[in-house]
Order: C-alpha cells, then structure tokens, then sequence
C-alpha cells in the first residue's frame, strides 16, 4: 500500500491553468546519514516525478537527497480537455508508484 | 614522558581527522559553481525574471518550503524549458530539475527540500530561447538536516 495524496480539481473551464499538488509517503534516505550501528544507510531515493495529462508528458522533475522526506510538488498546467492526470515517482531499489485522477474540462 | 610539541602535534593531528571527513561530506561554493556550469554551459546567466521564496530563518532544516516562480507568457514560441535549483553546503550541490512547457501556463513550482547548514540557494531558468535567469536567497538554519545520528 503506497501513500499518495494528490491535489487538483475536478472540473475546469478550457483554458484554464490549474494547480496539481501530488505528495507521496517516502523516506527520502539521502545516503549520508551513518545509522544506530555506525555504518552509512544506503541511499534510497525517488529520484524523478513525471506528470501526463491523457498520456502526453506536461512536467517532470529529477530529484536529488536534498529533497525532503515525503516529497511534496506543486505545479501548473493549461486545462486543454478532459481526460486522467497521470503522476508516476519512480526511484531507488525498484521503486515505482503510478496514479491517475480524472479531470472533466468544459 | 612526552615533550609538549609532541602533544600538540597529536592534538591538532587528531583534530584534524575528525574534521577531514565532514569536510569531505559537503559540497562548497565552487561545487555548487561546477554543477551550475554543467548545466548552463557556456550560455551566460543574468539576475531577474525569476523569484525564489524561502523562509529567511528557517528552524528545522529537514522541512524547508521552497517556491520558484518565473515570469514567463509560458507560449510555444517563448516559454520556461527548465528551473534547476542549487546550494552550497548540502552533501551535493544539486537539490532538483524541473522541466516545464508550455503545457504547463505559469512557471511556478513549490516543493520542500533539506537544507545541512545556513546557506545561499539558487535558483536558475532556462528560456525556450536558450537564455538563463536566475535569483538567489540567502537561508538561515538553526537545526540542520541530514546530519544527526539515526536513533
């Protein structure tokens, strides 16, 4: 079970620019931090967030350590027609969530 | 028994062990200067157009807001392509790359990011038109992130 929160309207006039607010439960190890037994935890990060909006890519963003633990993005994005906003994080050891949520325009 | 030189010498060698590896665990300004040029090449980046809004005194360093917005029409013909945001003392330099169209209407973006000391953070636009503008703020922090212990 992933944790994702995702923020954006249901319903817009066309043309409109709409915000999308996406965060998601993860710990953001940055790889730096020695744990309780001395030796470095091994870093795990998301290391990139992607945005679709009807399968055409409308943001990405490449993340390093310094992005804080569960990692909040707000963007924009031109309401052209309706359709399912895609969000998709994928990063360290395998790590891959993908969401949708559906957005009425007219 | 051992001669007071000696003595110093071990103390300023010991206290500069402890010293190599945290000097070692953080990027600097010209760190911070390299990653910038890795992505700016050769283009040249001006002062303007983008704003950067960050607490000024910020007391937990592993939450710290952070909101770039560029002024920008954001139309196909004359739009933002890209914000990278840098600092200067975290392990790395490089904290995000957004990549924005115009799809996207505005260029503004916010997330929240770990700051390791008090530090100056930039923040850098890439134009449709291949231009560069940037902003800096320059962030307090009074708890730091990233280097306590785990317990």
């Amino acid at each position: 079970m992933t944790n994702v929160l995702i923020n954006a309207p249901k319903t817009a006039r066309p043309g409109e620019i709409v915000e999308i607010k996406a965060l998601i439960l993860h710990p953001m190890e940055t790889g730096f931090r020695p744990g309780t037994n001395g030796r470095i935890i091994p870093r795990n990060i998301i290391e990139r967030f992607t945005a679709t909006w009807k399968g055409a890519e409308i943001f990405r963003m490449e993340m390093s350590p310094a992005i804080a633990a569960n990692p909040f993005v707000s963007f924009f994005a031109v309401a052209t027609e309706s359709g399912t906003i895609g969000l998709r994080w994928t990063g360290d050891q395998g790590f891959l969530v993908e969401e949708q949520v559906a957005i009425a325009v007219g | 028994m051992p001669s007071p030189p000696d003595r110093r010498a071990f103390l300023a060698g010991a206290a500069l062990l402890t010293m190599l590896p945290l000097s070692a665990a953080r990027a600097t300004p010209d760190a911070m200067a390299a990653a910038i040029k890795e992505v700016v090449g050769e283009g040249t980046i001006r002062e303007g157009k983008v704003k950067l809004d960050l607490p000024p005194l910020v007391e937990n360093g592993n939450v710290v807001p952070l909101t770039v917005s560029v002024e920008s029409p954001m139309t196909p013909a004359d739009h933002v392509k890209a914000i990278h945001v840098f600092n200067e003392k975290n392990p790395q330099p490089h904290v995000f790359s957004a990549r924005l169209g115009p799809r996207n209407g505005k260029a503004v973006i916010a997330t929240r990011i770990k700051l390791a000391d008090s530090q100056k953070i930039v923040a850098i636009a890439e134009t449709s038109s291949g231009a560069f503008w940037s902003a800096s703020a320059d962030v307090i922090v009074t708890l730091a992130a990233c280097i306590e212990d785990v317990t």
